[in-house]
């Protein structure tokens, strides 16, 4: 009682600890975050703008890294590239999981197993998923020449060595990794739908089909946005996988921005050039992200 | 309605169903196919695999690949095998998801039950972070480990994750307690419990569900990273990916695709492991978080 009504300093301190506490338990993640984040993003602008080649050098050069990024002719192979592989990508995995997922939601039986099977290449790393597809494309020992074998003796695919083709073995794998991660997400939309529009809509005889593309497809909006948010921003960050499958080539034919970035950095001694492109990739993620993330916030505000 | 046409309808009923199974089994079949020919192509002799079809059983079983992988395969110079690259990925991947889970844990504690003002700003620029392309932090980040003298380390590797990871764990912590019912937390500190009493007793054991969920994605996500560990971590210190890639990417002598395919098998097996154990949650977790919104 003496207490409450005459604190002590100490008193005074543990209260105003206990109010500030939940700032202080969030301000290590969140500096780490400032500086880690949004601090390197900076310095990799900056570096951007530098003279930097081989090490960093902090001089300021203005838009020369920049010109010579869009002066090279891999950056502007990587960026068709990166159009190819994008648009097909993200096409195909929305189609394939769609489908997928319409298919599962017949009351199938072995749902569960077939689920599983269809997402089990996401658990897998980029880099093993590569190594797979390079042995199951080699186009002396895998498909073609299993093909053959078994009577097709005029199949060939020798798309990994192709220059013009290469890129859609990238395509390939990608959504043969990803397509099932769409599924799941799809499915996980059809079971929120409301039953009830659904019965009424049966009783009414509308035809199967019909159900779906006028009631349901139509729902699954939110969905498309989530599953084109990640698609994009994977496909944006697309690295592991064309270093494992084809290291970049033929030639430079799969190169992408990720690929280029790490090897300007990294291997040729043109760090101003990497960190320009960088910068491109950042800016490429932000324009479709930002928007997404700023009407989600406000979303979950109401 | 004829007898005849309610037969009719029947009939078409079941070729539809015939259909969709046929394309669902077919879609499985291409699913698995590359994952087979890993599997038997790890079990052949080297001269097998270059004479016989890749789909094909094989014709003696051999573990050869899979011990030469492990402890034996040329990696540039260092013919040791995968072995040590797997233990450097272990070493890497358990501290850092129990630190980034634990932080994220707080975090969305205390973004969700103690927000104070500019909260939604905090978490708004955490969540920017989850998606921001890695190669932005690329040359900055190498330079801060040399300083720190954690350049080519398995710590250098854990403190990279922790930090890139927080946003992800912030944001599962913090949509999973968003749903937890404040009246609890009001109660509790109407008897008198501080901060972390109240996480200690009433927030953190119920909220196993989300622990494993984030457990599982950073586990994975660790575990396959290819581009900070080949940027951070060369030579001794590399993850198991950087490593596979070496060892399938080594130009010297004869490509050993069976041994390939072994180490390849080998770097997926913790993760395909956390996944067929731990997938349900996984999936049902990650449903929850991304379809909310």
């Amino acid at each position: 009682m003496k207490n409450s009504s005459n604190p002590k300093p100490a008193d005074k301190a543990i209260a105003w600890l206990q109010t500030q506490l939940p700032k202080l338990v969030l301000a290590p993640s969140f500096s780490i975050i400032l500086l880690f984040v949004y601090g390197f993003i900076i310095w990799t602008v900056y570096l951007s703008f530098s003279a930097s080649r081989m090490l960093p050098n902090y001089e300021w050069v203005g838009t020369e890294q920049w010109e010579r990024l869009w002066n090279t002719l891999t950056w502007q192979t990587a960026l068709d590239n990166l159009l190819i592989f994008g648009v097909l990508y993200i096409v195909l995995c929305l189609a394939i999981g769609l489908l997928l997922a319409i298919l599962l939601d017949q009351k199938i039986r072995l749902e569960g197993g077939l689920r599983t099977l269809y997402l089990y290449p996401m658990a897998l790393s980029f880099i093993v998923t590569g190594t797979a597809w390079k042995w199951f494309l080699n186009p002396g020992l895998g498909l073609e020449r299993t093909m053959q074998e078994w009577g097709f003796e005029s199949f060939e695919f020798n798309w990994l060595i192709d220059p013009d083709m290469a890129i859609y073995t990238v395509v390939i794998a990608g959504v043969w990794q990803a397509s099932g991660f769409v599924m799941a997400m799809f499915l996980a939309g059809l079971r929120g739908i409301d039953n009830e529009i659904l019965h009424a809509a049966q009783i009414d005889g509308a035809p199967t089909w019909k159900i779906y593309t006028r009631i349901i497809i139509p729902q699954l909006g939110p969905v498309f946005m989530s599953a084109l948010i990640v698609l994009v921003h994977l496909a944006i960050k697309s690295f592991d996988l064309v270093i494992a499958l084809t290291g970049g080539g033929p030639g430079n034919a799969t190169a992408l921005p990720a690929t280029f970035m790490y090897s300007y950095s990294f291997t040729r001694n043109q760090i101003g050039v990497g960190a320009s492109s960088a910068v491109f990739m950042l800016i490429t993620v932000a324009a479709i992200i930002v928007p997404y993330l700023y009407s989600e916030l406000k979303g979950s505000k109401k | 309605m004829s007898n005849n046409s309610q037969q009719h309808g029947l009939k078409t009923a079941r070729l539809w169903r015939a259909l969709i199974y046929s394309v669902l089994i077919i879609m499985a079949v291409i699913y698995l196919a590359p994952l087979f020919v890993m599997v038997v192509t790890s079990f052949k002799s080297l001269d097998e695999v270059r004479t016989g079809n890749m789909m094909a059983l094989p014709l003696e079983i051999t573990f050869e690949p899979w011990l030469k992988a492990w402890q034996s395969a040329c990696l540039g110079l260092d013919c040791g095998g995968i072995n040590g690259y797997f233990w450097n990925s272990l070493k890497m991947v358990v501290p850092a998801v129990l630190i980034s889970t634990f932080l994220g844990a707080l975090n969305g504690y205390v973004l969700t039950k103690w927000r104070f003002k500019g909260h939604q700003i905090i978490f708004g620029l955490m969540l920017f972070a989850c998606f921001i392309p890695f190669q932005i932090v690329l040359l900055p980040m190498s330079q801060v480990l040399g300083w720190l003298g954690l350049a080519n380390s398995t710590s250098g590797l854990v403190l990279v994750h922790v930090i890139y990871g927080l946003g992800f764990t912030t944001l599962f912590f913090r949509n999973f307690y968003e749903a937890f019912p404040n009246e609890l937390i009001r109660a509790a500190v109407m008897d008198g419990a501080g901060f972390f009493k109240i996480f200690r007793y009433i927030l953190l054991p119920n909220s196993a569900p989300i622990i494993v969920v984030t457990i599982i994605w950073q586990f994975t996500n660790i575990w396959n990273d290819f581009i900070f560990g080949a940027s951070f971590a060369s030579g001794e210190a590399a993850p198991m990916t950087v490593a596979l890639n070496n060892l399938v990417n080594s130009s010297t002598g004869v490509k050993e695709y069976n041994v390939h395919m072994a180490a390849a098998i080998i770097a997926a097996l913790p993760t395909l492991l956390v996944y067929v154990v731990g997938g349900r949650y996984f999936v049902r977790g990650l449903m929850a978080g991304s379809v909310k919104g």
